[in-house]
């Protein structure tokens, strides 16, 4: 394809278009999408080549095997569990969860900012003061008492997480949403006679959707993080079901003579956020109309 | 009464600003009858825009406030109608073109989906299949092939999408359309064709026309009636021929003239209206022109001129009392 060509096919894309384009020459968030792809498709997919009771299939003969024994790539823990499948089956609440938590706390934080932002006034420091109430306790700490009052579990733990997560988006889409709804097509969309919550969710939200999908990648990771650190605590995931967290907390008393046993599930932990976060800075990058050209 | 489409009587809007109360609208009258196409004209900040906005009470709340006055459409009392009442006017029988095709279409809708959606909210019964058709026809009407309707606002050039502003206008087939400003945004060989096509497509589905214009020529080419907008309330109004002819005007009206360059004769120096226009948070309580009027009198800044008629030509001035309206 000439350059020309290419310019004009550029040109004629969508919106959506031309933000993938800017993104696919990112090398690094390139990088960061494609290990987040494979790590997800093979947790997604673990039942097919991991059978399920080697998460759980105890063995005292093979305690303590480091990576690369036979039959154990990475290895086994302490009563002798093959790690490889418990990272898989692991990685499927870890990645799986933070997706469930970062898509509720975006639903909700949606919903509110985008009205709280549209309408202003009254409703907006309704809504704004909620969230304020519950941005004033540190995240962690108040996923800790959600946990506490709900109960131990990992429904309550996504509960937990949500709560603490969706006041940020609600902030993030509510400044968005200011910007926007003086623009003149929401006018001319009221002077067709749409009603409020058909322009807020069809005509502003979307507009102003780049810095809530960059938060939400971004937040992602930290999702992650959130729950290895609720797993590690004690309090998330209970063992022995696997989650990263959870792994290398019960891991925790072998890690002096056995490092591999932290190195593991902490490798997967930092690989996965360090992956996300370069998704989010490229997505950043690429919305940002500055670098259009 | 009742007969007229839309009738607007003594109409106060103000703007409640922190700083300042904003006089916007002092008493507008304005009859508009089907199929007719009224020319307003006025400098900016005349309050031409706040009476587009109040028709389709689209103040900025909390902000805008009619304090006085009704406006009635074909028999609906549109201040006191319910917000789902106006919904159903806003775009199916009340549509509005806007000053910039830039700024007024969503970017990241097809120009498709947005006509599409018109019709979506109006006439929920239609088929999926005579939207389309609905679609593709009003894109033929205005001028934009119809395969162009999943193209995105950025690619069309200004022009095209007030063709498309248009489009979206018409594709209900409204009874009055509040033009405001529609070619001020475009350079002037595409003002004339966007003029052109709204003649046209007026005259076809015979839609009442609210045009709101800084251009006198535009008036003479396009409207029936005009009315001359000064601090907020309307000093001239009549058929085009009784203000074109230039025979009486109001002083306003006058200066305006004078202030356009002639194509025939010498080249003459251009005569600018004196003085700067009537501060709206602070107006005087006679005629609001008479501190840039080369007749005012003492008179013209104590009271208020009322309107004085001549046929369908009416004057706000004090110089017109008598009915033959003799200077």
């Amino acid at each position: 394809m000439s350059k020309k060509d290419r310019k004009k096919s550029l040109s004629n894309r969508s919106q959506l278009g031309m933000i993938a384009f800017r993104f696919s020459k990112n090398k690094l968030a390139m990088l960061g999408l494609i290990v987040i792809a494979v790590l997800m498709i093979v947790c997604i997919s673990a039942p097919l080549f991991i059978d399920y009771t080697l998460v759980y299939k105890q063995s005292m003969a093979v305690r303590l095997k480091g990576p690369g024994t036979e039959g154990h790539i990475l290895g086994t823990d302490q009563f002798g569990r093959d790690l490889l499948a418990r990272i898989i089956y692991g990685g499927r609440i870890s990645l799986l969860a933070g997706l469930a938590v970062v898509g509720m706390a975006l639903v909700v934080g949606v919903i509110l900012g985008g009205c709280a932002g549209y309408f202003g006034g009254k409703v907006d420091n309704v809504i704004m003061r909620i969230c304020d109430v519950f941005m004033a306790v540190p995240r962690m700490l108040l996923s800790m008492a959600v946990v506490a009052a709900l109960g131990q579990g990992t429904f309550n733990m996504l509960i937990a997480l949500t709560v603490a997560a969706f006041p940020g988006f609600a902030r993030t889409v509510r400044a968005s949403i200011m910007t926007l709804r003086n623009q003149e097509y929401v006018e001319a969309a009221k002077c067709c006679g749409t009603s409020s919550s058909r322009i807020i969710f069809k005509h502003v939200v979307p507009n102003g959707l780049g810095p809530v999908i960059v938060s939400a990648t971004l937040q992602l990771g930290g999702t992650i993080l959130a729950i290895a650190s609720l797993g590690f605590l004690g309090i998330g995931v209970s063992s022995p079901t696997p989650e990263w967290g959870t792994i290398l907390s019960e891991n925790r008393t072998n890690i002096r003579y056995y490092p591999y046993l932290g190195f593991v599930p902490g490798f997967f932990i930092a690989i996965s956020v360090m992956c996300l976060n370069f998704v989010g800075d490229g997505l950043r990058d690429a919305l940002d109309p500055r670098t259009k050209n | 009464m009742g007969e007229h489409l839309l009738e607007i009587k003594d109409l106060y809007v103000q703007y409640n600003t922190d700083d300042a109360t904003v006089y916007a609208v002092n008493g507008m009258n304005l009859t508009l009858d089907k199929g007719e196409v009224l020319g307003m004209v006025g400098e900016t900040g005349a309050g031409k825009s706040t009476t587009a906005l109040s028709i389709l009470q689209l103040l900025p709340p909390k902000v805008g406030e009619i304090t006085r006055g009704s406006i009635t459409y074909d028999g609906t009392d549109i201040l006191n109608a319910k917000a789902q009442v106006m919904r159903g006017l806003r775009g199916a029988r009340i549509a509005m073109i806007f000053q910039d095709p830039m700024s007024s279409l969503n970017p990241i809708l097809t120009i498709g989906q947005q006509i599409h959606e018109v019709l979506e909210l109006h006439f929920p019964s239609m088929s999926r299949e005579e939207m389309d058709n609905r679609v593709d026809e009003i894109l033929g009407l205005v001028g934009i092939q119809k395969h162009r309707k999943n193209e995105y606002p950025h690619q069309f050039s200004g022009g095209m999408k007030q063709r498309i502003g248009i489009a979206m206008a018409l594709v209900a087939e409204p009874e009055l359309l509040l033009a405001d400003e529609p070619t001020t945004a475009l350079d002037v060989t595409i003002q004339a064709q966007i003029l052109q096509l709204m003649k046209e497509l007026q005259q076809k589905h015979n839609t009442a026309m609210i045009l709101i214009t800084h251009n006198l020529g535009v008036v003479a080419e396009f409207c029936e009636k005009v009315c001359v907008v000064y601090g907020g309330e309307i000093i001239e109004e009549g058929a085009v021929e009784d203000v074109f002819t230039r025979e009486k005007n109001h002083p306003y009206t006058q200066g305006l003239f004078e202030s356009i360059p002639k194509l025939t004769g010498p080249v003459e120096r251009l005569v600018p209206i004196q003085g700067f226009m009537v501060d709206p948070t602070n107006l005087p309580k006679g005629c609001s022109f008479a501190e840039r009027c080369p007749y005012a009198t003492d008179r013209c800044r104590a009271e208020k001129p009322g309107f004085y008629m001549d046929g369908t030509h009416g004057i706000k001035c004090f110089r017109y009392e008598n009915a033959k309206g003799e200077a």
